[in-house]
């Protein structure tokens, strides 16, 4: 049994996720008078202070010394720790660049940043849990959250579509997923992910044909909420159809917080199997990558190339799990944060220009783009640089730690078709930077010349994330690696 | 006592027919009602070996599935309700203006 008070010492490890749900039940309440339910100024206030709240209390946890909380359902340690701080900060930037974009399309606006903190939420309850059946709600705590943000702008059509389609899929993935955790749970007589460590290691199986299918069960699950091909089919609809700022979301967020359960999940709770299950893995990271790419250089869609890159990007991460050290696992942390700032940033460029020229995202609508708006164009051209894997950029350094850390654990290969892949890519990316210098003849319909602030901010935030984690990465990358011996 | 075996292999039965659904019905709302098989599936097979390995935390984990299935249900239908408005039908294979 808990006692109150143990309860209540256990909730201050459990901080950020409660800051964010009682920002999310703020906005919910607070926008029931109809004066606040105009304009997202309400909502997004709340949230962004919400979201700085729960930054500031990472501070405070930070020294704690890793714990077990709720009758070993939670961790606090510095891994949970390291995601949570990626999450929230993606969280921050997804709000800022949001306030402009979804006022026009009609969404409820308030709701937009309820769901929103209440999806971070169920992504911090993920990377914190330690029990199978908790990751399982955490999973369709943020997943339910971000079925709603998906069709979130009811009139459209596309987008309804993106969302039931998300739905569907997402529902039959977790399905997949809750009856992988019965067989584990059949094997090992527990879902604690620490006492599963044991019983493996320890040999105290009941049925190891029980242990490899739930395992498999829960690799598919997985694998779809972070788009590994071939479960992937779902992500560039989804992310076509979705309100910009929410694609970039999913894109970071639901990623970070998926990794996070394979770690726990793959790299210490079930570390051995007899089966060739690296293999499995290996052709999984080869075929991501590959496909990713392939398909990415045939999108005319801004949107839908970046949606190709996410998965391509899936792919290099999963580079390191493959390797399975811890230098491995640090590495992947890096990548997440790295990839959080770059790939919200070239997001943010294209909500920018969506709301300067209305939807469009086509390629050729970003013509001369360099010319007219210099800043914005240059931050493109660094977020561009960082997601191809150029120096001096975050995206280097992940891409070098991740594909070392391959090489160090001797699979030579595949850090050679990564590498490869990483060639293919700089080709579909630099079109883009080409064409946005490249002089149009013809003038462009600006719809509101003038940008927004808070889109400003996020770019901003964005910028010095991806610069910073580039030129200056040891201090972070250390902390990385260090935050993974679970 | 009924061997684990059946009750597993009953299980397994009506996740496959609950995977055979969402492949091919075509009504938004039938899949839907195949997704729950499935998760009712799982809640079988947990009770399963709960009552099989005499530990009754698979039991407890059933009511968490079924408040989640719960939850997902309410979510679903109002997006296949806006489906309905947008499209005039919940017939999936009207969800075709994104592709590749």
């Amino acid at each position: 049994m808990i006692s109150g008070i143990q309860y209540l010492k256990d909730s201050v490890g459990f901080l950020p996720f409660l800051i964010l749900v009682v920002s999310g039940l703020i906005i919910l309440l607070g926008s029931a008078e109809t004066a606040r339910r105009e304009s997202g100024r309400y909502g997004s206030g709340v949230a962004i202070v919400g979201t700085l709240l729960a930054m500031f209390s990472l501070y405070f946890l930070y020294g704690l010394k890793k714990r077990a909380l709720f009758n070993d359902m939670l961790i606090i340690d510095n891994f949970s720790l390291f995601l949570t701080a990626t999450i929230l900060i993606a969280t921050l930037v997804v709000i800022l660049i949001s306030r402009n974009a979804i006022a026009k399309d009609g969404a409820e606006i308030n709701e937009y940043y309820m769901l929103l903190l209440f999806s971070s939420a169920g992504m911090i309850l993920m990377v914190q849990s330690i029990n199978l059946i908790m990751v399982f709600l955490a999973l369709e705590i943020f997943s339910l959250g971000i079925y709603v943000l998906v069709g979130i702008t009811k009139q459209k059509k596309v987008s309804t579509e993106a969302s039931l389609k998300y739905l569907l899929l997402g529902a039959f993935a977790a399905a997949f997923f809750l009856y992988g955790l019965t067989y584990i749970y059949g094997a090992t007589g527990t879902l604690d992910l620490i006492k599963i460590a044991k019983i493996v290691s320890e040999g105290q199986v009941t049925s190891n044909t029980y242990l490899v299918l739930g395992a498999s069960l829960v690799l598919c699950g997985i694998a779809f909420k972070i788009a590994l091909v071939p479960f992937h089919m779902w992500t560039p609809d989804v992310y076509e159809g979705a309100p910009t700022p929410i694609t970039a979301y999913m894109a970071v967020g639901v990623k970070a917080a998926a990794f996070a359960v394979f770690i726990r999940v793959f790299g210490h709770a079930l570390p051995k199997f007899n089966i060739e299950w690296n293999t499995l893995l290996w052709i999984l990271a080869v075929l991501t990558m590959t496909v990713g790419n392939i398909c990415a250089l045939l999108q005319d869609s801004l949107k839908r190339l970046l949606a190709y890159s996410s998965i391509a990007h899936a792919g290099y991460i999963f580079v390191a799990i493959v390797a399975g050290s811890q230098y491995g696992y640090g590495a992947i942390l890096y990548y997440l944060l790295v990839y959080t700032f770059m790939n919200l940033g070239a997001f943010g460029v294209v909500v920018y220009v969506e709301n300067l020229l209305g939807q469009k995202d086509n390629i050729d609508s970003f013509k001369g783009f360099g010319f007219r708006r210099p800043v914005i164009g240059l931050c493109m051209a660094v977020f561009l640089c960082s997601l191809m894997g150029l120096p001096p950029t975050g995206g280097f350094v992940a891409k070098f730690a991740v594909f070392s850390s391959a090489i160090k654990a001797g699979y030579v290969w595949l850090v050679i078709i990564g590498v490869l892949n990483s060639a293919v890519a700089a080709y579909y990316y630099l079109k883009v930077i080409v064409v946005m210098y490249t002089r149009s003849e013809t003038a462009v319909e600006v719809i509101s010349p003038k940008g927004s602030i808070y889109n400003g901010i996020g770019l901003i935030i964005s910028l010095a994330g991806t610069l910073m984690l580039g030129i200056l990465p040891h201090k972070v990358l250390e902390i990385a690696i260090k935050a993974v011996s679970l | 006592m009924i061997p684990l075996s059946y009750l597993l292999m009953l299980s397994a039965i009506l996740f496959t027919i609950g995977v055979l659904g969402v492949l091919f019905k075509r009504n938004t709302i039938v899949i839907f009602m195949s997704i729950e098989l499935m998760l009712n599936s799982a809640n079988l097979s947990f009770v399963a070996f709960s009552r099989y390995l005499g530990n009754l935390n698979g039991q407890v984990y059933v009511f968490f599935v079924m408040v989640v299935a719960a939850a997902e249900v309410a979510i679903g239908l109002a997006i296949i309700v806006n489906m309905y408005k947008n499209f005039k039908s919940i017939s999936a294979d009207r969800a075709n203006l994104l592709k590749w």
